[in-house]
């Protein structure tokens, strides 16, 4: 496929006049960026694309939400399970800004505690971790203090 | 803002000293009313006679009144309420609420549901900063100073958590020096002494029990369980070796106390009961005038 007809047929699925795409999210955690994002909750117009080829990532997804910008607070949420999402925000139909996604410092809410003996793990509880590293990904639980880190991490 | 104790980093350097200021102050003078006419929880998820006897003690010299439980088997936990629940149906009722639970964060998570106070009288084999504090206020009643000490830890430094609260408040003081004593399987969590090399403290390692503790000033025993091993022959191998005799106290310094925080089972031989150097059962009685501070510095009394 040459470059032209590549950039013609992305033309054509992403056209939307104003809102956020979300590019090279790993395909199987695309419907946990919209669980996360609450996307299955609010009323714009959204199209996603699954399994599309990546040279990055093999596959990857992209979703187009008309009408949305989200915040920073809001998209980081993603950087867990998408660190390598990349936002465009377009505005009659033009890319007017590009965001990459960064870890918090703080995740709440998103993952599970490894530790079977924390109370998170027993009550109805909403998780909060402090990030503690980014580059080998480690979260310290804010109940029980213990540390979740690498293949731990269970998104929720 | 209230003022919770979960967690043994929750106070500041000067907190410490406060705490350590009115335990002085309740050893000279033990019975004070300062909590006349004030309710305290005392809500025990999980038995433990020992702290909840020093807790009541010190509630009860403060001239407070206890309402609460000593095992779960008593409360409305046993019929499936939540934590969440207990407390605030709890919190309705007393000024303060002291708090053990088997499960590891149940103490910050009551201190966030509840309005009143919470003291956590240990959540788990996560924190139990009260045995922390009353383990600080024996090293400076013995010692002196909680600046320059040598501190030994031996037996359990893996799951131990009174050691690791410990290592982590006594850090915020002048020079510490810290020697860990442990079997390969039960050795100081990496973490720790990432901690220590940050703040550029010196510690040692060592697997053998020996007079290298002649350098001690502090000499803190834990009980190694059985249950921490995955293989019962390396239990079997070092069950005898992390035991301290009076023979062994000979060279010690004639300043070193040994610290353990009880029950325990055979780590420290009962003839060095009789040597001055041991002073557990007088670290117990000091739990009482240290949770009186607490209280104290809790309920903004003092």
């Amino acid at each position: 496929m040459n470059d032209n007809l590549k950039k013609k047929l992305k033309l054509k699925v992403s056209a939307i006049k104003d809102g956020t795409v979300i590019d090279h999210i790993p395909a199987k955690n695309l419907f946990k960026v919209i669980t996360i994002l609450g996307l299955d909750h609010i009323d714009n117009q959204i199209t996603f694309g699954a399994n599309l080829e990546s040279e990055k990532l093999g596959t990857k997804a992209i979703i187009k939400v008309s009408g949305k910008f989200f915040e920073d607070d809001e998209i980081n949420k993603i950087a867990l399970i998408a660190p390598h999402a990349k936002l465009n925000i377009i505005k009659d139909y033009e890319v007017v800004e590009k965001k990459v996604v960064e870890i918090p410092d703080q995740i709440t809410g998103i993952v599970k505690c490894f530790n079977p003996k924390c109370i998170t793990n027993h009550e109805k509880i909403a998780t909060c971790f402090k990030v503690v590293s980014t580059e080998h990904l480690a979260l310290k639980c804010r109940y029980c203090e213990k540390i979740t880190a690498g293949e731990q991490i269970i998104v929720l | 803002m209230k003022k919770d104790l979960i967690s043994i980093t929750d106070y500041s350097k000067e907190e410490y000293l406060k705490i350590m200021k009115l335990a002085a102050e309740f050893e000279e003078n033990p019975n004070q009313d300062l909590l006349k006419g004030k309710v305290v929880a005392s809500l025990f998820f999980e038995p433990s006679t020992r702290t909840r006897l020093s807790f009541e003690t010190a509630i009860s010299r403060l001239g407070g009144r206890i309402i609460g439980f000593a095992d779960p088997d008593s409360s409305s936990a046993s019929k499936g309420e939540t934590l969440h629940d207990t407390i605030k149906m709890v919190s309705n009722y007393a000024d303060l609420i002291v708090m053990r639970h088997p499960l590891e964060g149940a103490a910050r998570y009551a201190a966030e549901v509840s309005p009143v106070p919470v003291i956590n009288a240990g959540d788990g084999a996560n924190q139990h900063p009260t045995q922390t504090l009353l383990d600080m206020y024996s090293i400076l009643k013995t010692q002196g100073t909680l600046d320059n000490m040598n501190i030994f830890m031996v037996g359990d430094l893996k799951y131990g958590r009174t050691v690791h609260s410990l290592l982590m408040a006594m850090s915020q003081f002048e020079n510490p020096i810290f020697n860990f004593i442990a079997p390969p399987e039960l050795q100081m969590p990496a973490e720790y002494k990432m901690f220590l090399k940050e703040k550029g403290i010196r510690y040692f390692e060592h697997k053998e029990f020996t007079d290298i503790i002649s350098e001690a000033d502090i000499i803190y025993m834990t009980r190694v369980q059985k249950e921490r091993f995955s293989d019962p022959i390396e239990y079997e191998k070092v069950k005898n070796v992390y035991i301290l005799r009076n023979s062994m106290l000979k060279r010690t310094k004639p300043n070193v106390r040994i610290l353990h925080p009880l029950p325990r089972v055979n780590e420290i031989h009962p003839d060095v009961d009789q040597n001055e150097k041991a002073y557990y059962f007088t670290q117990a009685l000091n739990g009482v005038f240290t949770r009186e501070a607490i209280i104290a510095h809790t309920m903004n009394l003092k």
